[in-house]
């Protein structure tokens, strides 16, 4: 589904992401695992053609991101709050981007009814632009919207922080059946060992824009990082 | 401990990501600076002697006097609209060591040295030294000097008393309207007795007292208010207004840019600096007047057009210059959903050539003055529909810098690059130069003639000039998505 190919990002002298080669097949859940400064957002921003890659390329479903538009249907992402317009409802906002999608409101409604439970009220019918929302209420409406439209390609940026417990077991959850049910390939960093390795049936350490680790979850998993980052 | 405060203060101006970037802003803005202070001052010194030529047998410091209400209460309203109390950036202090008192001393005397402050004592050491000069008593005028003074604090802290409050700007503004009906329809002389009032803080420098015990008074005020509430959640939290949505589905009809145009609508009405624009916009439809009336210009003078392209093309200058700034805080996820570019650019075009037809339709009363000034509009309003459009789109293509919606509109600067000041050359100085040749050339109706075929052939080819533009946005795009990350901008 995604192939990154002798890909590359200076800043100055600065290499902040060399990937020589890494492919994520289609329907793999695929975890982005490191430090601060290790290339994970970087990677998701070249992989939505957000900055230019110094050399190489991402090639998202045979077409090649920097060079066409075509991967723009099937892909949906949440990096930050920026992806948000602050002064619409979370309504307007959810009932926007399905009309992006080729989703009428009638569609976006049935998909929201999904994630009621995920929402805790918070979310719908408060009469709040999204702008006055607390981060965490933000980041659900960032989440949800990436989910409209029935993408194939879902990115996600540190989805898990700023959420309280009960709403990161939710939406692990949600991630799962994601991956499991619909042959959707979900890319997701994360900070937090225990979750990614939870929802992830692959994880890829970053370390300094290397890839120093690229495993197939197991059991002994969450061990390895742990000794790997702690070590 | 003031002296920390004072140098945090010093790095966040001279550490402000945009100074240095747009060094040509910084410098108009110093201009302009020192040309309201430079005028101030001049008023200051010539004041005093403009007003004993003007009314020879009165005092001028009682003439001065007489006018002080008004401008008590006029910068009361000024202020209402450019200071506010800079509350906001003391939340890092509250949870290091410092003393609360401390805090709401160092937010309160900052605000003493305001800039509005200073431009009322360059008015006034002046005038006072001038009034010495003039053999005026000292004691008498260092006593009204303090009057003075103390008055200008007791506004700068009852403008924090009242902050956004609506009502005490309406009742401000109703005062200030209701004394000079007063005086104006001779029912009450206002002037007469305030006159005395001001004068009276000159005869007997004692009273000089009660304005600086004003000015304490109005201090502590502000200081037991702001001390009990200076919480998270109180003064420091900005207020939440209650959404309002508004149907839009008649933008329907426009057919696939439908959602871009709602999007559109909704950021002007729901920003305040947008808002603010579409008012400034419809204002603008008077100016013309100020033109018309004046007979000197006949009717076929290259100034009128200007205007017509002013007229009918403000809401395309003041929002257009701006785009795609206006939506710099989400534009990376404008560019990684499913948007073509071309059709988020259509959208666009669509929201300024209804303002511009809007615009000509509010200026058709002008054809009182003749039917050349219809004809003037008409073209000005082609031209700006068919040439002026792509031009801004075009230039704003360099936009980079970042918009924050939240902020207001009055003295904002914010988005503002070299490329706002290129935009004017083409769009003024090309319809000028076409149609001021042809005028002396040929006639009136040739040159105006030109301008709207101008514009009609720009409507004609909109379709491959928009590609262009479409081709140029998506070469500068990681320019712009990099750009409009940087806050502070």
């Amino acid at each position: 589904m995604i192939t990154a190919q002798h890909l590359t990002k200076k800043y100055g002298g600065n290499i902040v992401l060399n990937i020589e080669n890494l492919e994520i097949p289609k329907g793999q859940s695929f975890g982005l695992v490191g430090n601060n400064g290790a290339g994970k957002t970087t990677f998701f921003s070249l992989l939505l053609d957000l900055i230019q890659p110094t050399t190489g390329h991402i090639i998202n479903n045979e077409v090649q991101v920097d060079a066409s538009e075509a991967w723009k249907p099937f892909t949906a992402s949440f990096i930050d709050e920026t992806f948000l317009i602050g002064y619409l409802t979370p309504e307007e906002y959810f009932y926007f981007i399905g009309e992006l999608r080729g989703q009428n409101k009638a569609d976006v409604n049935a998909l929201l009814t999904n994630f009621e439970d995920f929402f805790h009220g918070e979310i719908l019918g408060q009469k709040k632009y999204l702008r006055d929302l607390s981060k965490g209420n933000q980041k659900k409406s960032g989440i949800v919207a990436s989910f409209i439209g029935n993408p194939e390609v879902v990115i996600l940026d540190e989805p898990f922080a700023n959420l309280d417990p009960t709403t990161q077991i939710r939406l692990k959850g949600i991630i799962k059946d994601l991956a499991a049910q619909q042959e959707v390939t979900v890319l997701v960093s994360s900070h937090d060992l225990l979750h990614v390795t939870d929802v992830c049936e692959r994880i890829v350490v970053l370390n300094k824009g290397e890839v120093v680790k690229d495993i197939q979850t197991s059991t002994e998993t969450l061990k390895e990082l742990e000794t790997f980052f702690g070590g | 401990m003031f002296k920390h405060f004072a140098t945090l203060q010093w790095k966040s101006f001279f550490r402000s990501a945009s100074l240095g970037k747009s060094l040509s802003i910084k410098i108009l803005m110093v201009f302009f600076g020192l040309y309201m202070l430079g005028t101030m001052l001049t008023l200051g010194v010539a004041l005093f002697f403009a007003l004993r030529e003007a009314v020879p047998d009165t005092d001028p410091l009682l003439l001065v006097s007489r006018y002080l209400i008004y401008w008590v209460l006029i910068e009361l309203v000024l202020r209402y609209f450019m200071q506010k109390l800079p509350v906001m950036d003391v939340k890092p202090m509250l949870t290091i060591p410092i003393a609360k008192n401390r805090i709401t001393h160092y937010i309160l005397g900052r605000s003493g040295v305001s800039i509005y402050n200073l431009f009322d004592l360059v008015f006034f050491i002046p005038f006072a030294i001038v009034l010495l000069a003039q053999d005026y008593p000292f004691m008498n005028v260092i006593g009204w000097f303090f009057a003075m003074i103390g008055l200008v604090l007791t506004i700068n802290y009852i403008n924090f008393l009242i902050n956004k409050s609506d009502k005490a700007l309406l009742i401000m503004l109703g005062l200030v309207i209701a004394l000079f009906g007063l005086d104006y329809f001779e029912i009450y002389p206002v002037r007469e007795l305030a006159g005395k009032l001001f004068y009276g803080l000159y005869e007997n420098p004692f009273l000089a007292l009660l304005p600086v015990l004003l000015a304490v008074g109005t201090y502590y005020l502000n200081y037991s208010f702001l001390r009990k509430t200076l919480f998270l959640d109180a003064s420091l939290e900005r207020k939440t207004k209650e959404a309002e949505t508004a149907d839009l589905s008649w933008t329907k009809r426009f057919g696939d840019i439908a959602p871009f145009l709602q999007l559109d609508l909704k950021l002007i009405w729901r920003n305040k600096r947008t808002k603010a624009q579409v008012f400034i916009s419809l204002a603008m439809i008077l100016y013309g007047l100020v033109f018309y009336t004046i007979e000197d210009f006949g009717m076929n003078s290259v100034m009128l057009v200007l205007i017509g392209i002013l007229m009918t093309g403000i809401f395309l200058m003041n929002f257009g210059q701006f785009i795609p700034a206006w939506d710099s805080a989400y534009y990376s996820m404008m560019m990684s959903q499913n948007i073509p570019l071309r059709k988020y650019l259509e959208a666009k075009v669509g929201l300024i050539a209804v303002s511009v037809a809007v615009m000509f339709l509010l200026s058709i009363p002008y054809v009182y003055f003749g039917w050349e000034a219809l004809l003037i509009n008409l073209g000005a309003a082609l031209y700006n529909l068919g040439i002026n459009i792509p031009v801004i789109l075009f230039f704003g293509s360099m936009n980079k810098k970042r918009i924050d919606l939240t902020k207001s509109a009055i003295g904002n600067m914010q988005g503002t690059g070299a490329a706002q000041f290129l935009v004017g050359i083409p769009l003024f100085g090309a319809p000028m130069i076409i149609y001021s040749a042809l005028l002396f050339l040929v006639s009136f109706e040739v040159a105006i003639g030109t301008l709207a075929l101008l514009g009609i052939l720009g409507f004609v080819f909109r379709k491959p000039i928009l590609d262009r533009i479409t081709a140029v946005y998506r070469r500068r795009k990681y320019g712009m998505i990099a750009g409009f990350k940087e806050k502070n901008g």
